[in-house]
């Protein structure tokens, strides 16, 4: 009983003194220097904790705008093409209430994003961090007060002769339309929140209306591809052929028809004389593992059987019969073994193509 | 004897090209008969010309006779041939047969393919762990492919010792491996409001499960004497153009948060943020911040691009949820799912995936009759936290229209809401985290569909 109280001790005081963390993990990781934290260090914050000194116009964003965002989102911040829009949904009224009215019951389809950030901080954070889309972080900080008065201006937050800078951007952040238009009121931040919505397990006769409330449009059935070559080509199912419309005869026939097809296509093969070209067949019966096409591997390259035994009329015979039963001695002491598991009509045309086609 | 006939015809590839498009259709929508048998013999004579003699065809086929299936009675070339050597490929491959189970994008879904996303093919996946390959992507500004010997991770803001470290530092510390899935917030965002997309890979497929390595980020945060009076919150930064950054409360950040490098046994693959990512479990995707360079530790929220702008969940009433993080329960059945079709009655194991971002998987239920009726399903093991959980059910299809569901329970209780529950509460423009109950409809014909039942 001591005993374990005084191990429990013991792991006590080694645990404590090792949580010094400057000599934990020893000779792990440096100091870093002012500069590199400057240099990375470049959040702002909603409180605009980490803005850097400097100012931008209405008209000096203006000019930046025309030439690094607008061919993406149009001239007027309107643009839907390649991203959201940025400018529109927003009115005087947003201004002075901070809650975008045009939100509520979703009266406006597409919601831009002066509709919905709350904090300026943002805006200037990202386009400071990520633009422009193809050369990220390329702007000074005055051109990125320019760009960002720009937007503010085309929204008539902020009027034509704005200068915004650090000195004035708290009292526009007071502008931001919909400022007042977030809610932390939801139980999904913390891991140990409180769910919305309480759902309950029945298992037995529970009530559920009859009727499908929603199938997938006519349009949308093969707008993703042909699903049936998103599928596995055995298995429990199938994809289906999205190409056709769906099927309406019940279960059954599909199997009948494969059988259908399986008895064809054996039968097929019995009778097929369909052959593959010199290559392939090497490939297929393993020659390739010791002959190349052009060079020594273990045996002659091809290239070098055919240059020797081209012009020699009686050469065909010998060589379909050294495929078949092996032998050594012409090209080298290395033994070819016999190749009993090739076909007749496999080895004589491969010993043709060697012959006749390799160059 | 029937059924084993059957099963050699179905473990062949479909039907060959021989077979003309519409002849295909029509035996399948009306099924064969004598004449439709006639046209399919002379396609596929017409296309084999010269090879076999008319009567010998037609009498094979009548000839229906079983004495075998030619995959046995004739061994196949792979049993009497050599086989290939090792390291033919020294990074090894899928099989050339399994090339339809890709990544795929939604066509419409985004206009620029750097700002994307593409999805899982959870329709074909068997068990918990995504392959690497096949982990879906959502890159912001694009992906890099980071020298890991160029790569740093530096921790400042609120702690004593703002520090610096290489990857050769971070991969000396003490590691975790810890198996964890990773959803994205906008995972089924298309159905809100109605079906959109024909299948799993599209509703549900913003979703991967992956072994990671890597070290807690609170020993790191210790090591650097993180302020504990006023350190409240914590910023992750990548280091993509994007730049992107998330706040993570630092209760979560001190609690199973992994500085990861490692992904199923590997480095992680360039796609999930190479040399280093962020591992947030239960939380969705777009905290688990890729190509991470920075930490820091502060006392207020930060309010970034992707916490004040996107990522936020619009409500009826016209504001936003800022900050909803957790992916809530949720399961969905992987097969016999939409876009897929049953070959023919009889018996189907039903399996699919259940997960959420509050703890275990503590039940699966699954009813074949649109929620009218429910079984609880097999869970195979492992269940973890945080963690997908794979379930399988007996079904035994009588070839009579069904509606397949499922519905998990997580170890707090939470049963997984039917959309009109969803609906009630947050309406049809939120985007983010729907995690309804998924209804496939099985047609008479043997085909799936995404339907909405409640």
């Amino acid at each position: 009983m001591f005993k374990s109280i005084n191990r429990t001790f013991a792991v006590i005081l080694l645990l404590s003194s090792s949580s010094v963390y400057a000599d934990k993990y020893s000779n792990i990781g440096r100091a870093a220097t002012e500069q590199e934290i400057a240099a990375w260090d470049i959040d702002v914050r909603p409180d605009f904790k980490g803005l850097p000194k400097g100012s931008g116009s209405v008209a000096k964003g203006q000019q930046v705008w025309e030439g690094r965002c607008a061919s993406c989102h149009g001239t007027f911040g309107e643009s839907n093409e390649v991203f959201t829009p940025i400018v529109g949904g927003t009115t005087k009224e947003d201004i002075l209430t901070g809650r975008v009215a045009a939100l509520v019951g979703n009266k406006q389809p597409q919601k831009t994003t002066l509709m919905k950030v709350s904090t300026l901080s943002t805006l200037w954070d990202y386009i400071h961090r990520a633009m422009p889309w193809t050369a990220p972080k390329s702007l000074s900080n005055d051109e990125v007060f320019a760009v960002t008065a720009y937007i503010l201006n085309l929204a008539e937050i902020i009027p034509d002769d704005f200068i915004l800078s650090d000195q004035n951007i708290s009292d526009v952040q007071k502008l931001m339309p919909n400022r007042n238009g977030m809610t932390m009121n939801h139980g999904m931040w913390d891991v140990n929140g409180k769910p919305d919505i309480r759902s309950v397990a029945c298992m037995k006769d529970c009530t559920v209306q009859t009727q499908v409330k929603s199938t997938l449009p006519e349009l949308a059935r093969n707008a993703h591809g042909n699903v049936q070559q998103q599928n596995r080509i055995f298995g429990a199912v199938r994809g289906v052929d999205t190409t056709r419309p769906p099927m309406t005869a019940p279960i059954g026939f599909l199997i009948k028809q494969e059988q259908e097809t399986q008895n064809i296509l054996s039968q097929a093969n019995k009778d097929s004389s369909v052959k593959t070209d010199g290559l392939s067949l090497s490939r297929k019966n393993n020659c390739l593992f010791c002959h190349g096409v052009a060079n020594k591997i273990v045996g002659p390259g091809f290239t070098e059987i055919s240059a020797r035994y081209k012009s020699d009329p009686g050469a065909e015979a010998r060589l379909i019969e050294k495929v078949r039963k092996g032998g050594a001695g012409n090209w080298g002491e290395t033994l070819m073994p016999a190749q009993a598991q090739v076909s007749n009509d496999d080895i004589k045309l491969l010993v043709n193509w060697i012959l006749k086609e390799v160059k | 004897m029937t059924n084993e006939i059957r099963k050699t015809g179905r473990i062949l590839p479909a039907p060959e090209n021989f077979v003309d498009p519409k002849l295909a259709h029509e035996i399948t929508t009306n099924g064969m008969d004598e004449t439709r048998r006639g046209f399919l013999i002379n396609s596929f004579l017409a296309a084999s010309a010269g090879l076999a003699s008319a009567t010998a065809m037609a009498g094979s086929v009548k000839n229906n006779a079983f004495i075998g299936d030619p995959n046995i009675l004739s061994l196949p070339e792979h049993s009497v041939t050599l086989g290939k050597p090792v390291v033919t490929n020294a990074y090894g491959m899928p099989s050339k047969y399994e090339t339809n189970l890709l990544r795929r994008e939604s066509p419409g879904l985004t206009r620029v393919s750097a700002a994307s996303v593409s999805f899982a093919p959870l329709q074909g996946l068997f068990g918990i762990i995504t392959p690497s390959g096949l982990h879906f992507e959502r890159h912001h500004q694009g992906w890099q492919d980071i020298d890991p010997s160029k790569h740093r991770f530096m921790i400042n803001g609120l702690v004593k010792h703002p520090k610096v470290y290489t990857m050769d530092d971070l991969m000396r510390l003490p590691s975790v491996s810890r198996m964890h899935f990773i959803e994205c917030g906008a995972n089924t965002a298309m159905e809100w409001g109605n079906v959109a997309v024909p299948t799993v890979q599209y509703s549900h497929g913003m979703l991967s499960c992956s072994e990671f390595t890597g070290v807690l980020l609170s020993v790191l945060l210790e090591d650097c004497g993180y302020d504990k009076q006023n350190g409240k919150y914590i910023l992750a930064e990548g280091a993509d153009g994007s730049g992107m950054t998330r706040t993570i409360a630092i209760d979560r950040a001190l609690d199973d948060v992994i500085v990861a490098w490692g992904m199923n046994g590997e480095m992680l693959r360039p796609e999930n943020g190479y040399p280093l990512r962020l591992v947030v479990p239960g939380v969705q995707g777009v905290s688990w911040v890729k190509w991470l360079r920075r930490i820091e530790v502060g006392d207020k929220p930060y309010g970034t691009k992707d916490e004040a702008i996107h990522y936020i969940d619009a409500m009826p009433d016209g504001s936003f949820r800022q900050y909803t993080s957790i992916q809530e329960c949720k399961s969905v059945i992987t097969s016999p799912s939409a876009g897929q079709m049953l070959l023919d009655k009889g018996f189907y194991n039903i399996t699919g995936l259940a997960w959420s971002g509050r703890g275990k998987i503590k039940r699966v239920d699954v009813s074949v009759d649109g929620g009218r009726n429910w079984n609880v399903a097999r869970l195979e093991t492992p269940v973890l936290s945080k963690c997908l959980t794979r379930f399988n059910i007996d079904w035994v299809w009588d070839g009579s229209p069904a509606t397949l569901q499922s519905r998990a329970i997580d170890d707090t209780g939470y049963v997984q809401p039917k959309i009109n529950e969803l609906r009630e509460v947050r309406g049809t423009r939120s985007i983010y985290h729907n995690n309804a109950i998924q209804s496939w409809k099985v047609a008479a014909s043997g085909e799936l569909s995404n339907v909405q039942v409640y």
